[in-house]
């Protein structure tokens, strides 16, 4: 499989992360979710990797330029569906994701997006008076 | 100690690093490690394997189970004939990087193994050896 597929949930991309990706692949899916934030105007992406096993400081690393990229298009960025094991391992591996939003699953982490993208619309619209 | 089972595979292309990701999987599940010990250990191997493709050109993973008594361990000793490391001890510090990387590699697989050793000398390639036991 040389592609992740990538869906659009009304305002928002949504990527489930089914198989073990090798580095190119993962590098990949971050410059098509990018292309694919600018194409669709998507005000949310929501990586769901609840079937991925590990998560290793390249794939985190990953995790985490994927939601900075897609600030900066206007776009939030919410994690969800960890394993157990997976945090357990991530956060003695030394990784905190402390830019990452998550949530346990994925109607939570639509709820989340839609909380972000509300609030900031609400942020911007006292700023403007 | 003995050595109940011994296997080579090679790590030349990211996809061999996905295949050492299944292997030890595999190996770990067989020898009954539970769940969180088994991501750490499948982690622990992918920060290195990829340490040996990026840094080291290339090598190999040599997978071992252990059984020590009534303990039962997995080892893993991964050998590349790159560069080497000059300064091992800066190597291993948390965020120290020569690649585009978070510097986590080598001290995470550290805290992710029972056991861990590293020989390295500039020319000679590197040879990391990570265990963990049950």
């Amino acid at each position: 499989m040389d592609q992740i597929p990538i869906l659009m949930v009304g305002d928002c991309l949504l990527v489930s992360i089914q198989v073990d990706m090798h580095d190119q692949l993962a590098l990949a899916l971050q410059d098509s979710l990018m292309t694919k934030i600018v194409e669709t105007g998507a005000r949310g992406v929501m990586l769901d990797i609840s079937s991925l096993q590990f998560v290793d400081s390249f794939i985190g690393r990953l995790l985490n330029n994927i939601a900075s990229m897609a600030r900066v298009l206007d776009a939030a960025t919410v994690v969800v569906g960890m394993q157990p094991a997976v945090a357990i391992t991530l956060v003695e591996l030394g990784l905190t994701l402390s830019g990452i939003r998550t949530a346990l699953n994925v109607d939570k982490g639509l709820a989340l997006i839609r909380r972000i993208i509300d609030g900031e619309e609400q942020a911007f619209d006292r700023r403007e008076g | 100690m003995i050595v109940e089972k011994d296997e080579t595979i090679p790590v030349r292309t990211s996809e061999d690093v996905v295949r050492v990701r299944r292997e030890v999987r595999e190996r770990a599940v067989a020898l009954g490690f539970g769940l969180v010990d088994q991501t750490k250990l499948v982690t622990a191997a992918s920060e290195i394997a990829r340490n040996t493709l990026d840094y080291g050109g290339g090598g190999e993973l040599r997978i071992e189970c252990l059984r020590d008594g009534n303990r039962r361990g997995l080892r893993l000793s991964f050998s590349d004939r790159g560069p080497g490391i000059p300064d091992i001890e800066r190597a291993m510090t948390d965020g120290y990087t020569t690649g585009g990387g978070l510097g986590l590699g080598l001290s995470g697989a550290k805290r992710l193994s029972s056991d861990f050793a590293i020989r390295s000398s500039p020319g000679q390639g590197t040879v990391v050896i990570l265990a963990r036991w049950k």
